[in-house]
């Protein structure tokens, strides 16, 4: 199989005021195209460092990252940027949608970014997929946090990413109102091939996935492929 | 990644996209900063257009101002050589006499201080004599009648048939005149001008020594002259004989320059309101964009490059900063349209107001080109938020930012002094504008800094919940005290320093009435008269305060060069007109109250066989580069005179008395041919109608200042000006309160985020109002506080450099300003935050993350 994504040896610290903090130490693993891939652990433990840095938010102080069969600590911001554009999607805990952008225009900007002239017909059809036909001139603030979650998702697979993030992705939402969009997530990931990285703190969620790594203050603990 | 290959031109329409979505989502927000940059524009547009309207209006009608294309004048008869200049010019189409002198005008018992032209000629050739019958003003000459200055005609109820007294003789007035080329409305206020024909003023017998006559003589210009040219050819000539050559183009220049102190004025106005404009739009784009930050990071995060949301915001700030700027220069030069119609009368010219191109195009650059130079900080933000912020990790950026943020203060602090020096045309000044600026944003910033150590320090634990949750907001993380401090201080500080130079200027000139300093001044009294002029003041039972002797004459040479070799010394940087004039002197044995010795030893009486030592006011030692022990001689009337200065005064011109440039010791010019200025206080108006009507009639060339009828004129006149000065200031006190509007608002979003949490918790609304309120009175207290003190000290360097006028600082600032601004900051504090105290708190949390 191939590997989407290659951690090796990464190490990340943060300062606060002259004190050195270290989130991640010697962080290794892989994760192959198409696979679900759960990261967690408790609070503090380095999930969303280890995500931000997985996906080219920020760049490890130590180790090397390969993501899509390119090493992201080569690239300049710009270029992580455009890497970011072309191949990876996102969602996060609080959905993180522009707020003065439609439901359509929300989902359409990744597109848009791309050049895509298709742009809008594409959103729209991706938000008829996740129920939102009759919402797509809604603001964000006129949305629940359920329909706002799915726009999200709308807005992470506009792209035909090669690779989802998704931080906490029900993290803000009832269980009745989060396992809809888990159930989605997955079905958009099967659809469409995509490769899924989710942090989270649900076990059961993690166990949904392929493969799950645990973290324990900034250090992989286990890291454990299931059999489904 | 090859795949993205966007076009420049997709991706320009897509920026436009994005940012017009993002704009009309948050035009509410917008709003702020649209009425920071018009209030600003309008402001300069209106009254920078004004002033070249009225600049050009002068210049176009500058032939009409002074009648002719040219015009030689001079204080004397003419001699043979002025008289074979003029004739090889092809002799004056005109001739004119002109001098102040009281006039009587019998049918009405009264009489009056005026200006007596007498005209020969087919005077004016430009512009007209603008009279009441229109007729009178074509055969004034022929039927020998007088023009008298419609002022005086209003004032004492005189008509057309009456007659008017001039010396001995008496002419019928023929017509009320309206306006005379060389006559200006705004100095006219003082002696009103006459007209009467040529040959009446031999015989009405004041013309003899001592009366300030001015001789003129008009010419019209051939087609293919060329003035410059001739004024460089006989200038020279003419001075040497005490004659001038004055071209119609000199003419409106001078007139522009007497309008220098309203204009300084009104430039500081629009200084201080385009100043405001840019500290609003920062204040408003701050808030703004820290909103927006998180927007950044998102679409950081989904793969736009740095450039492209930096470009987004710009793009959105500049579109902004272009309607703004159009409707500001709408709005200004609507306003300009109004200044003429409560100026007309200062101003010496009909304005005819017409949209400048330039103006327009001004305006407009301004308002995009300050919107983007003042929004640049906050938006260095965008490019230096990463995208991990949308994963709730904040990163220190303050590092990364801190090199664009100096480069972009640096061009801000650039902007400040061109824009200054634009206004001002003064490289010291512009400068000292831009280091006043700059030390007053740090002593704000100093004293926001010492009030947070202060509280933490010595903070009040004994006290009360409500209390030290307010003291304890003004320090803790994320506070705003340090930007509203110096937002709330920079915003008083210009509105103070606005008002205090608005007073400056309407102070200056006006005179304390409750002195018992003289009011009635009586000037060019031969020496012969003295007695009898002094009898009939006292017969009247007034006092005569002053009996000053003057005398005349004129700088032969300095430091043992002679003017002649002065004025052809092109190293030399002594004035022009200190070589040209003809000085009134007095001698005296003791200093005045607006006098202070600055330098040397001022002499009372002249020593035996010695060079006299004279004393010499500060700013004549200026301009003829004199000191402490140079020598000069002066020219009394023939006779030769070896002076050397002895001493150096600094004098109150502004006092409303006899002043003296040169001051000679006792016992020198006593025997010298002089005429005396005598000075008499008068309690009412008819015991000094009474003092005048008689003084005319016994002393027909002895002229009559009336202090207080001169001090009427002005307060007319300032309070005309005062109407311009009071609707600019107001203009920019607005910009002010929009400012600290911004400036409060700035701080929203955190207190709201608070007060909820609070009230979650269980406070109740008194308590939560209570908080807000006394935190925001500090700010304001602290903010206004600070900002008036320091526009007192800027005020008074502004009275200095730019106004050169004492300056006694009003109190309204302090018990007007100070708790009005305090309130404003307590009230748009609370106003902010009312939604907290009438809503829910979820509702609230929910609204205000949109």
């Amino acid at each position: 199989m191939i590997k989407i994504l290659n951690v090796q040896n990464i190490g990340k610290n943060y300062f606060s005021g002259s004190k050195k903090l270290s989130i991640l130490k010697d962080i290794s693993f892989s994760v192959e195209a198409k696979e679900t891939f759960a990261i967690v652990g408790p609070s503090g433990s380095g999930k969303t460092t280890l995500l931000g840095l997985c996906a080219g938010l920020d760049r490890p102080d130590t180790g090397e990252i390969e993501l899509c069969s390119t090493k992201i600590s080569a690239l300049s911001e710009d270029e992580r940027a455009e890497l970011r554009n072309q191949k990876v999607g996102f969602i996060f805990q609080d959905f993180q949608l522009l707020p003065t952008l439609t439901a359509l225009e929300n989902v359409a900007v990744p597109l848009e970014l791309q050049g895509d002239r298709q742009a809008t017909k594409k959103a729209t059809d991706l938000l008829g997929k996740v129920g939102l036909t009759d919402r797509l001139k809604h603001y964000p603030s006129q949305l629940s946090g359920g329909e706002q979650q799915r726009v999200a998702l709308a807005r992470a697979f506009s792209n035909s990413p090669s690779i989802l993030f998704a931080d906490e992705p029900t993290g803000n939402l009832d269980a009745e109102t989060g396992e809809k969009v888990v159930q989605l997530l997955f079905e958009l990931n099967k659809e469409l091939g995509t490769t899924l990285v989710i942090v989270t703190h649900d076990i059961e969620l993690a166990q949904r996935t392929n493969h799950i790594l645990k973290l324990k203050s900034g250090s992989v603990v286990e890291n454990t492929k299931l059999t489904k | 990644m090859k795949e993205k290959k966007i076009t420049s031109k997709m991706d320009l329409s897509w920026l436009f996209k994005m940012a017009w979505r993002d704009g009309k989502a948050s035009y509410k927000k917008l709003t702020l900063f649209m009425a920071s940059i018009i209030l600003g524009i309008a402001a300069v547009v209106s009254i920078q257009s004004f002033s070249e309207n009225l600049k050009q209006n002068i210049a176009s009608q500058s032939k009409s101002l002074m009648g002719s294309d040219y015009k030689i004048d001079s204080s004397k008869p003419p001699n043979e050589t002025v008289i074979s200049i003029m004739d090889s010019l092809g002799g004056p189409d005109a001739r004119e006499i002109n001098f102040p002198s009281m006039v009587v005008f019998p049918n009405q018992d009264g009489s009056k201080l005026v200006r007596i032209r007498g005209i020969e000629g087919d005077f004016p050739f430009y512009g007209s004599l603008e009279t009441e019958p229109i007729v009178a003003a074509k055969d004034y000459i022929e039927k020998g009648t007088a023009l008298v200055s419609a002022t005086v005609m209003l004032q004492l109820g005189i008509k057309v048939g009456d007659s008017i007294k001039i010396g001995n003789i008496t002419l019928p007035i023929g017509g009320t005149l309206k306006s005379a080329p060389g006559s200006s409305s705004f100095f006219g206020g003082v002696a009103p001008p006459v007209i009467i024909p040529y040959r009446f003023i031999e015989s009405s017998g004041l013309v003899q020594t001592g009366s300030r006559l001015e001789y003129q003589f008009y010419f019209v210009a051939k087609p293919t002259t060329d003035l410059d040219l001739l004024s460089k050819a006989i200038d020279d000539k003419l001075d040497d004989e005490d004659a001038d050559l004055d071209l119609h183009t000199t003419t409106s220049q001078r007139l522009s320059s007497r309008y220098a102190n309203f204009g300084k004025f009104l430039n500081l106005v629009a200084f201080i309101a385009l100043l405001l404009g840019c500290l609003g739009i920062a204040s408003a784009i701050h808030i703004y964009i820290k909103e927006k930050l998180r927007a950044v990071a998102i679409l950081k995060c989904i793969g736009a490059t740095k450039k492209q949301t930096f470009l987004i915001y710009l793009i959105q700030i500049a579109f902004v900063g272009l309607i703004g700027g159009i409707i500001g220069t709408t709005i200004g030069l609507f306003l300009q349209q109004l200044f003429p119609l409560f100026l007309q009368d200062l101003l010496p010219v009909t304005i005819e107001i017409t949209i400048e191109p330039q103006a327009i195009f001004m305006g407009v650059l301004l308002g995009v080109f300050m919107s983007i130079l003042f929004s640049l900080f906050p938006l260095i933000g965008t490019i230096y938020t990463t995208p991990l912020q949308a994963l709730r990790i904040q990163e220190d950026t303050n590092s990364k930012s801190s090199k664009a943020g100096v480069l972009v203060l640096a061009t801000i602090f650039g902007f400040i002094f061109l824009f200054a020096y634009w206004l001002l045309k003064d490289f010291s000044y512009a400068i000292a504008f831009l280091i006043g600026i700059v030390i007053t944003f740090s002593i704000l910033g100093g004293i926001g800094h010492l009030f947070m150590r202060i509280i933490k320090k010595y903070f009040p634990q004994s006290w009360g919940f409500v209390a030290r949750t307010s003291l304890l907001n003004l320090y803790r993380p994320q506070n705003q005290t340090l930007i509203l401090v110096i937002t709330i201080g920079v915003g008083t500080f210009l509105i103070s320093t606005l008002y205090f130079s608005k007073d400056l200027l309407q102070n200056q000139g006006a005179i304390d009435s409750k002195t018992t300093r003289a009011n009635i001044i009586l000037l060019d009294i031969q020496n012969e008269q003295i007695e009898q002029v002094a009898s009939t003041i006292t017969d009247k039972n007034h006092l005569v305060i002053d009996n000053t002797p003057i005398v005349t004459m004129r700088i032969h040479s300095m430091d043992g060069k002679t003017v002649d070799q002065i004025r052809k010394d092109s190293t030399s940087s002594v004035r022009g007109w200190v070589l040209n004039r003809e000085f009134r002197v007095t001698y005296r044995d003791s200093l005045l109250a607006s006098e202070i010795l600055k330098s040397g030893e001022f002499s009372r009486i002249a020593p035996n066989n010695e060079v006299i030592p004279i004393s010499i006011s500060d700013n004549f030692a200026e301009d003829t580069t004199l000191d402490i022990g140079d020598t000069i001689t002066f020219n009394v009337q023939g006779v030769l005179m070896n002076t050397i200065v002895g001493s150096i005064r600094t004098v109150d011109w502004s006092r409303m008395q006899l002043n003296f440039n040169i001051l000679f010791p006792k016992d020198v010019l006593e025997n010298a041919p002089q005429f005396r200025v005598l000075t008499t206080n008068v309690p009412d108006e008819e015991s000094s109608a009474l003092l005048q009507q008689e003084l005319v009639n016994k002393f027909p060339n002895v002229t009559i200042l009336d202090v207080r009828q001169i001090l009427n004129v002005i307060e007319t006149l300032l309070s005309k000006i005062e109407w311009v000065i009071n609707f600019m200031a107001f203009f920019s006190i607005l910009t002010g309160f929009i400012v600290l509007i911004g400036a409060v608002r700035t701080s929203k979003h955190q207190r709201i985020k608070e007060s909820v949490l609070l009230r979650t918790l269980g406070a109740k609304s008194h308590q939560i109002l209570k908080i807000i309120a006394l935190e925001y009175a500090y700010l304001g207290i602290i903010g206004s506080f600070t900002g008036i003190l320091l526009s007192l000290i800027g005020s008074q360097l502004l009275a200095l450099w730019i106004f050169k006028s004492p300056f006694t600082p009003s109190i309204i600032p302090f018990v007007v300003l100070f708790p009005s601004i305090t309130i404003l900051v307590l009230s748009i504090g609370m106003v902010n935050s009312r939604s907290v105290i009438n809503n829910p708190p979820l509702e609230v949390l929910r609204k205000e993350n949109v």
